[in-house]
Formats: structure tokens, C-alpha cells, sequence
């Protein structure tokens, strides 16, 4: 099979032959050939973590045989999605993980069971289910929390001030990591005065009217809560090219929901984001996000995952801010043209931004900017994949993953960093104490 | 619309690699755009030119015996000189971390199966392994590590009659690690010289490495490893090892996932980056738009969403039926970015013969190609003026037979990279 043949009639629903997700076709296009555990990143540093050959492939393969349960181990994958980049056969393994971790924490639901054994009369029965599903609730609960970031983001965002305290507060910290097992080596990202969304409509909405040129914007959770100023840098450069920005009504992008299993609540999210999407591209705009991780899950884990009126054509186009500028505008030129006061980037290029080809644009595109220089920091995984670098188990490992990368960014001539992916981001401030920034912002500084 | 370049180079493979870099140097404006990384990482990471004839005969001397190879070889399409050329730049490229420009001839490397294998470039790390020489040898394995049974190999090896005397041993690698461990995590255990426990107390991997050969030297004057000897650090922990050990270490070229490729492959993109190549990898190449006899530019895939890459010249470096720049179904064989004419038999019974390893037609599948590396229609005009093809897309040579593939990579990729570098 051609992978050109095979992206052309891409339709990844069509991997799940049953209800009951059957990954057979997938994992059939497996060779073996072990390069996707080589690129993993968790399971060079963890060595109970079996890799992506076996979460994937081998271990859809062992359950049709044996009946057998999905692998603890499951919840050890970050989901960087290195592994699906890195497979010569184009083996869907990150959508058997998110599949494999979904059904995991599914089977852990342990409530409805102990209820129904109950009301048949089985008291003991029902007693042994929630002792065994108490196991590693606590971690449920824990990952449950962090993967609504959204939920928290928006409580915590009525009272900023409050929230930063709190939130870094050493006992309270201390307390998360023992009742929670949330690190509590980890700075909480401070939450704006005033979010994107509030700035947007103090604002009065778009300030450019184009019918002819318009683009939705999804934020994503992260600009609108925590750094308005990379969201209102892409409204800022947008605007400059003449185009009308909208900003529909979302949610999260479901992507610690992925990373943490809960599919079912990624789906609510998913559903009114591709509806509200799908109605700004009906009405002619393309989307465009400026969190790799959110533009990821549009592109990809959407369609995999789900199956929603108007999902094919949110992937379609979806693009990254950047990316969306350079295939429709002369960027380069604007660039070339353009000047900066003098400024060093140490850049780590995203996971997710390595499967949508956009991994060497930041280096790229400034190669040329008067004033600014762009370093690439090499194509190692900043180590926090989300929600994994908050968990205090993995905090070490996720530290350890990371090393290359604040190595590199030392030895780099800038001191500040740059990269499109807030946890990356988080990640790169916390091991080496830079700043750091968007390449939206830089391209604000020099075209506005 | 945006994206323009001066050349852009499908396929990230060596053939692609190096007609990116060839053309850079034509003052060119190069893209690589590629769906995969490079198969570098599958491949030994040995530069094979001619090991057998097509009739299977072993080759001690590639260059006299080019000269002799059918027409619509890519050798006999580009020349001799391409050939001395594509390895000049290999050779500058690699700089000492590879061994063999010293002659003409093939060097003899001993394989992880027990085989040797007829080759014109090898890693500085194989060197000492080299089957011509008599000296004395030991094979180690690992018990973790099925892929190499050294043993076995020891014994191939004997039967093959090299000069050494070769003895094989399985012990087990120091450490606890997973029973089904991966070859990077040993290679950057070592690496880092992570502390080992061991019975003789906690000491570090190089170390701990060398004390559980030792007592099986008995007289050996080199010892060969399975190639993982370190990633970053290989050569220091090469000579960490030859220290302890006091004789020569080597390592064996090894299957897939290949430490030796890996490096190789990351010596290849330094030199893109250094040459101002720019890469973009992660989606296909699917369509391209085409203006009568040019191309204007190619599109890639990614969930249905289509980007354009526009440039003056397109060099096609997709590999052959594995890197899947050739495929085929029950109605026939194409290329199925450009649909350019891939010769082959129109009855499907004739794409194979009986036995396995057989002279297999199929193993010569490809486009055909000018001498100006021109892809060819079937009545023999020009696909595109702009359009050049290079590496396993090419037909008329069974790589894997002749262990012709990375030479062959080499003098193509050369040869279309200097000439789209020049029409520019
Ligand atoms: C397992 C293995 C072992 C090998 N061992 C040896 C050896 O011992 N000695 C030796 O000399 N050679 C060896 N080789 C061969 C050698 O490494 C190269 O594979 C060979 O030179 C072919 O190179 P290439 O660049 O033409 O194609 P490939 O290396 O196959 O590269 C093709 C590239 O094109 C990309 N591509 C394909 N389709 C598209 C598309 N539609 N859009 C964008 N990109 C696309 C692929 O992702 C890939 O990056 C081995 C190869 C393999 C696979
Ligand atoms: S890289 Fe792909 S083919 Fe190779 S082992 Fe992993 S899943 Fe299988
Ligand atoms: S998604 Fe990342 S962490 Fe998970 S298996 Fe793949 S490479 Fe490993």
C-alpha cells in the first residue's frame, strides 16, 4: 500500500471494524521493526514502561486472543505522538493508545457495577467491587482534575489574584501531593488579570471586516486563561493582514483528556467545538489555533477518535497560525523586509507540531528577520507532555526527559526560549528559569 | 501559494539527502520535503556500490565492474564519474566517522547473521572488524538481545572461511534491565556510563560491560559487539572498553532499528542544515500541479487538508517498493505521485519467479530514467522537463541482490541534485 494512496482516502473511523474498537487493520501494518520504541521518549528513561510497539500493535493483538485485559501500563504514555511519526508502516499508534487508555479507565469505573450488584441482592459482592476499584482512585480523581484544566482555569480566572496565591501556596502544594499526587515541584501558570476572551470583548470584537478573508480562531484553553498576550499577538498579525478574526464559542480541545483517558468527556467537548467550527467554515473561514497540541487534536485525534457531523472538514481546515500565514501571505517577504531590536531565541519545536510537518518553521521563517536569531534547541521531547509532567510519579522521569533539552537551550546563545506549546513552555521556563515566547509574538514585534 | 523554493527534493531518504545537498551548493534554494524520516534508521549503516554482479557474482573491485552492467542500469544511466562523485560527498560529509575512501576496493564486514558482506564504506566502528583480517576474534551477544545470536554467527562465520579463528559467546548485559529491552537503551546506558549494580557492587555500565567479557577472552586479540555500543558517546566507549579489555572492539552492523543508520543519519542533516536545506517532514507528497511540461508545484496531505510546495525544479527521491515511492496492486505497477511509467510485465505471473530468493523481476521495478535522470514515458519521451528521479525509485537494478543500494543512492542523488541545482 502507498502512503500516498493511503492518506488520500484517509478514514481513520473506518480502523474500528466493530463497536468494541478493533484495531486489527492497524495493528496487521505492523513490521515489528521496533523503531517507534526507539523515539519514545518515556520509555527511555522508565523502564516499566513497555513501549508503543506493545501499547499498540502487539498488545490489540494479545487481547482478540486472549481475552486478555488492557496492560496497566497504559497510563504510562504521555501521548507526545512521537511514536506515530516515527513508524515507517504509518501504524496508527497513538490512536490505538488513546483507544487502549479510554477502554482502561473505562474498566475502572467500578460505581455502576458495585450499584448493580446491589440492587441484585449481592451485598459482598458489591463491597469486593469498590474495594478493588478504590485501588488508585485517588490517581483517577488527580487525573480527572488535571485533565479539566479548563474547569479549573475558568474558576480560578474570576480571581486571578487569589488563585495565584493559592495555588502556589507551599502547604496547600503540599497537601495536593500527598492527598493528590500532583507535584509539587511545579510552579501553577498565573492566571491574567483579565482573560483573552474579556480583552476581546472590552475590545468590541474584531476590529478588520473582511467577508472575503476571514479566519475562527481557536485559543484553546491556555491563551485565554493564562497567556492572552500570544492570543492577542495572532489577532494583532491577523488583523494586519486583512483578515476578519472570529472567535466562536469553545471549550478545551480535549487533549489532556486524551493523554489521561476520558474520552467520553473529550467527546462533550469535541462536540461543541466542531459544531461551532464547522458553522464558522460553512459561513467560509478557516480555523486557525496557536497551541500545536489544539491544532493537533482538530487535525487528527478528532477524526480518530470520533465520529461528528462536520469533523472531516474542521480537519481539513484546521491550520496553525503561523503555518495558515505562510501558505496564504508573502510572509517571507514581509520578514525580509522587516526588523526587530536585537534578540537571541533558544527553540524547541513541539511534539505535536512534528506530525503536521511544522517542526523547522520557526527556524525558517526567521532565518531571515533582521535583528532576531532563532536557534533550534534539537528534536529531543521537552518531557511535560501535559498533564504527565504534573503527576508526581512521573515528575522525575519527566525531568529526566527534559535534561537534553535544557542542556541545549543553556548552551544556546539566547537566553530567552521560544516554542508554540504551552506546557512545552512551562516545561522550558521551569528547567532552565528563561522566559519564554511565541513565534506569534515575535512576528507582532516585527510586522505590526 | 507562499511556500516557494528554487528546488524542492521529495523524499528524505540518502538519495534525497543528497541531491538536496548537491544542488545547495549550486547556490540553489533547496526544500526536502518528506513523509518519513530517513530509512537510514532501518538500513546497517553500510555504503554498499557493487558487492555481486547481476549475475551474482561477488565483486572485489566496484569500479572495474561497473563498466560491465546493462543499459538502464542507474549506474550505466549517470556514469562512472557520478559514482566517484556521490561517495566524494559522501566521504566530506561523514568526515572520519566512516572508513574506505583509502581504496577502490570492497572491504569484507561481517554481519549480525554470520554473513560478510561486500561493502565500499564502512563505520570508523566496524573497522576493527574487518573479515579480511586474521586476527584472532570473539563475538559477543546478549542474552537480551535475540537479534544477534553471536554464537551462531561465530559459526557462520567459520564456515564462510575467513582468516579468524571467531569464536562466539551470549552473556548477559550487566544491569537489570527489561527482558525485551530496546538497543538505544543499552546504547545510552552506556552513553551516560549509568551505575550498574553488579555482585562485585554498583560500577559504572562501561565498566561493569567489560568485566563480564573478560573472563572469555581467552586469547581473542578483538572482540565484536552487536552495534550498540553507545549513541552521542560511541567512540568513547569504544576506547572505554578497548582500555579495560586491552584488545580492539568493533561493532557489528545490526537490523533494524540501526544505531550505525542513526548516526549516519543525523551526519546527513547536520550537512542540511549547514547547507541552509530546509526540511519539512511528517506528510506525503500526494498531487502535484503541472503547467504542459513543468511542474509547478507539489501538494502533501494531511486529514484531506492539501499544502503547496512551488518550485522551479523537482527532484523524485521516494524510495523504491519499501520507501514506497513504487507501488503496486493486482492492475499493475505505478509511481504514484507523478503517475510516471514504471515498465513491467502486464500478466502479474510474470512480476515474480518460483523459489524465494529467486531472480525476482519485481526487485527491478522502477521508473526509467535519461541520462539526465529524466523520468521516461512509456514511448521513451520525457515525463516533465523539470522532473528528475533518484535512489530506489529508479528501475533496472535489484538493490538488495547486487548491495548496490546506498552507492547507487549516492551517484543519483548526486547527479539530479547537480543538474536541477543548475537549471535554477
Ligand atoms: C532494512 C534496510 C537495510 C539496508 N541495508 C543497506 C546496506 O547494508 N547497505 C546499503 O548500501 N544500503 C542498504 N539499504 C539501502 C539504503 O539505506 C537506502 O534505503 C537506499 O539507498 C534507498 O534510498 P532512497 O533515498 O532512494 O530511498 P529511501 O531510503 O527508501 O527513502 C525514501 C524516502 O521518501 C519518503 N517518501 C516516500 N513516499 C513519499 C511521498 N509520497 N511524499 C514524501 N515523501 C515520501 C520516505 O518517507 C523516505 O523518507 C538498506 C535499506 C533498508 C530498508
Ligand atoms: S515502528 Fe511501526 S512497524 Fe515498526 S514496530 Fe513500531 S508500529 Fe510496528
Ligand atoms: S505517544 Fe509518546 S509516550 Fe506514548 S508510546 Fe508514543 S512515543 Fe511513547
Amino acid at each position: 500500500m502507498s502512503d500516498a494512496d493511503s492518506t488520500d482516502e484517509f478514514e481513520p473511523v473506518e480502523v474500528f471494524e466493530t463497536t468494541d474498537m478493533d484495531l486489527r487493520s492497524g495493528s496487521d501494518d505492523c513490521y515489528k521493526c521496533s523503531t517507534c520504541d526507539t523515539s519514545c521518549p518515556v520509555a527511555e528513561v522508565d523502564d516499566e514502561f513497555p513501549g508503543p510497539k506493545f501499547q499498540g500493535p502487539e498488545q490489540w493483538r494479545l487481547k482478540r486472543k486472549e481475552g486478555h485485559e488492557i496492560d496497566d501500563s497504559i497510563t504510562g504514555c504521555s501521548n507526545c505522538m512521537r511514536c506515530d511519526d516515527a513508524c515507517p508502516s504509518s501504524v496508527p499508534l497513538s490512536q490505538m493508545h488513546n483507544t487502549a487508555r479510554g477502554e482502561y479507565v473505562e474498566s475502572q469505573r467500578f460505581g455502576r457495577e458495585a450499584l448493580a450488584a446491589l440492587r441484585q441482592g449481592e451485598p459482598r459482592e458489591a463491597l469486593e467491587i469498590v474495594r478493588n476499584g478504590t485501588d488508585g482512585l485517588v490517581e483517577r480523581v488527580r487525573n480527572r482534575v488535571l485533565a479539566n484544566y479548563r474547569t479549573s482555569a475558568w474558576l480560578a480566572s474570576k480571581v486571578p489574584w487569589l488563585a495565584n496565591r493559592a495555588m502556589n501556596f507551599g502547604p496547600a502544594r503540599w497537601l495536593m501531593e500527598a492527598t493528590l499526587g500532583v507535584t509539587k515541584e511545579r510552579e501553577f501558570p498565573a492566571f491574567a488579570d483579565q482573560t483573552f476572551r474579556e480583552w476581546w470583548v472590552e475590545r468590541g470584537g474584531a476590529h478588520v471586516g473582511n467577508p472575503d478573508k476571514q479566519v475562527a480562531y481557536f485559543h484553546g484553553c491556555y491563551s485565554n486563561f493564562n497567556t492572552p498576550e500570544v492570543a492577542k499577538a495572532m489577532v494583532h498579525v491577523f488583523e494586519e493582514f486583512g483578515y476578519e478574526v472570529l472567535v466562536p464559542p469553545q471549550k478545551c480541545s480535549g487533549t489532556p483528556m486524551f493523554a489521561n483517558g476520558m474520552l467520553g468527556d473529550a467527546r462533550r467537548h469535541a462536540e461543541t467545538n466542531v459544531e461551532n467550527l464547522a458553522a464558522a467554515i460553512d459561513g467560509g473561514a478557516d480555523i486557525v489555533a496557536s497551541c500545536t497540541s489544539c491544532s493537533m487534536a482538530l487535525r487528527q485525534e478528532y477524526p480518530e477518535l470520533f465520529d461528528l457531523d462536520g469533523i472531516d472538514s474542521v480537519a481539513a481546515h484546521t491550520y496553525e497560525a503561523v503555518e495558515y500565514l505562510r501558505l496564504h501571505e508573502d510572509l517571507e517577504g514581509e520578514l525580509a523586509a522587516a526588523e526587530v531590536d536585537a534578540s537571541e531565541f533558544a527553540y524547541h519545536a513541539p511534539c505535536h507540531a512534528r506530525n503536521q510537518g511544522i517542526d523547522r518553521q520557526a527556524i525558517e521563517l526567521f532565518s531571515d528577520l533582521d535583528g532576531a536569531t532563532v536557534e533550534d534547541v534539537g528534536d529531543s521531547c521537552s518531557g511535560i507532555s501535559g498533564t504527565y509532567g504534573w503527576k508526581e510519579e512521573k515528575y522525575d522521569y519527566s525531568m529526566e526527559i527534559g535534561e537534553e533539552m535544557f542542556e541545549h537551550m543553556e548552551s544556546a546563545d539566547g537566553e530567552t526560549g521560544m516554542t508554540e506549546c504551552p506546557t512545552c513552555a512551562m516545561q522550558m521556563e521551569h528547567g532552565t528559569g528563561y522566559e519564554i515566547s511565541h513565534p506569534l509574538e515575535l512576528l507582532e514585534e516585527a510586522l505590526v | 501559494m507562499a511556500i516557494e523554493d528554487d528546488v524542492c527534493v521529495i523524499g528524505g531518504g540518502l538519495a534525497g539527502m543528497t541531491s538536496a545537498l548537491r544542488a545547495a551548493r549550486e547556490g540553489a534554494r533547496v526544500r526536502l520535503v518528506s513523509h518519513k524520516k530517513s530509512t537510514l534508521r532501518h538500513a546497517s549503516g553500510l555504503v554498499d556500490v557493487l558487492g555481486y554482479t547481476p549475475d551474482g557474482e561477488l565483486v572485489a573491485e566496484p569500479f572495474g565492474a561497473l563498466a560491465a552492467l546493462p543499459a538502464g542500469h542507474p549506474y550505466e544511466r549517470v556514469g562512472v564519474d557520478a559514482v566517484r562523485d556521490g561517495l566524494g560527498l559522501f566521504d566530506e560529509v561523514v568526515g572520519d566517522a566512516y572508513y574506505g575512501d583509502h581504496t577502490d576496493a570492497n572491504a569484507l564486514v561481517p554481519t549480525h547473521g554470520g554473513t560478510v558482506k561486500p561493502t565500499a564504506r564502512y563505520p570508523e566502528s566496524a573497522a576493527a572488524g574487518l573479515a579480511s583480517d586474521p586476527r584472532e576474534t570473539l563475538l559477543v551477544g546478549f542474552e537480551t538481545l535475540t537479534a544477534f545470536d553471536a554464537p551462531l554467527a561465530a559459526d557462520h562465520l567459520d564456515a564462510a572461511g575467513v582468516p579468524a579463528a571467531t569464536r562466539g559467546v551470549t552473556v548477559p548485559f550487566p544491569g537489570a534491565f527489561r527482558a525485551d529491552s530496546r538497543v538505544t537503551r543499552f546504547a545510552h546506558a552506556l552513553d551516560r556510563d549509568e551505575a550498574i549494580e553488579t555482585n562485585a557492587g554498583t560500577t559504572g555500565a562501561r565498566r561493569a560491560l567489560a568485566t563480564a567479557v573478560d573472563p572469555h577472552l581467552d586469547g581473542a586479540e578483538r572482540v565484536g559487539f552487536p552495534a550498540v555500543l553507545g549513541d552521542d558517546e560511541s567512540s568513547d566507549v569504544r576506547a572505554a572498553l578497548e582500555t579495560r579489555l586491552g584488545v580492539d572492539v568493533f561493532e557489528v552492523p545490526m537490523g533494524p532499528p540501526s544505531l550505525p543508520g542513526l548516526r549516519l543519519e543525523r551526519l546527513f542533516t547536520a550537512a542540511l542544515d549547514d547547507a541552509g536545506v530546509r526540511r519539512t517532514t511528517g506528510n506525503p507528497v500526494v498531487d502535484f500541479e503541472a503547467d504542459g511540461e513543468r511542474i509547478q508545484a507539489v501538494y502533501v496531505d494531511r486529514n484531506g487538508q492539501r499544502a503547496p510546495f512551488h518550485a522551479d525544479e523537482f527532484v523524485l527521491a521516494t524510495g523504491g517498493l519499501v520507501g514506497k515511492g513504487i507501488d503496486s496492486d493486482r492492475d499493475g505497477v505505478i509511481e504514484p505521485i507523478f503517475d510516471c511509467h514504471v515498465p513491467h510485465p502486464d500478466d502479474r505471473y510474470e512480476w515474480f519467479v518460483d523459489e524465494a530468493f529467486g531472480d525476482h523481476p519485481f526487485a527491478r521495478f522502477g521508473v526509467d530514467v535519461d541520462a539526465e535522470l529524466r523520468p521516461l514515458d512509456a514511448d521513451g519521451g520525457i515525463e516533465y522537463a523539470n522532473l528528475r528521479a533518484a535512489g530506489g525509485v529508479l528501475g533496472g537494478a535489484d538493490f538488495a541482490a547486487e548491495k548496490s543500494g546506498s552507492g547507487i543512492s549516492l551517484a543519483t542523488g548526486y547527479a539530479a541534485g547537480r543538474a536541477a541545482g543548475e537549471a535554477v
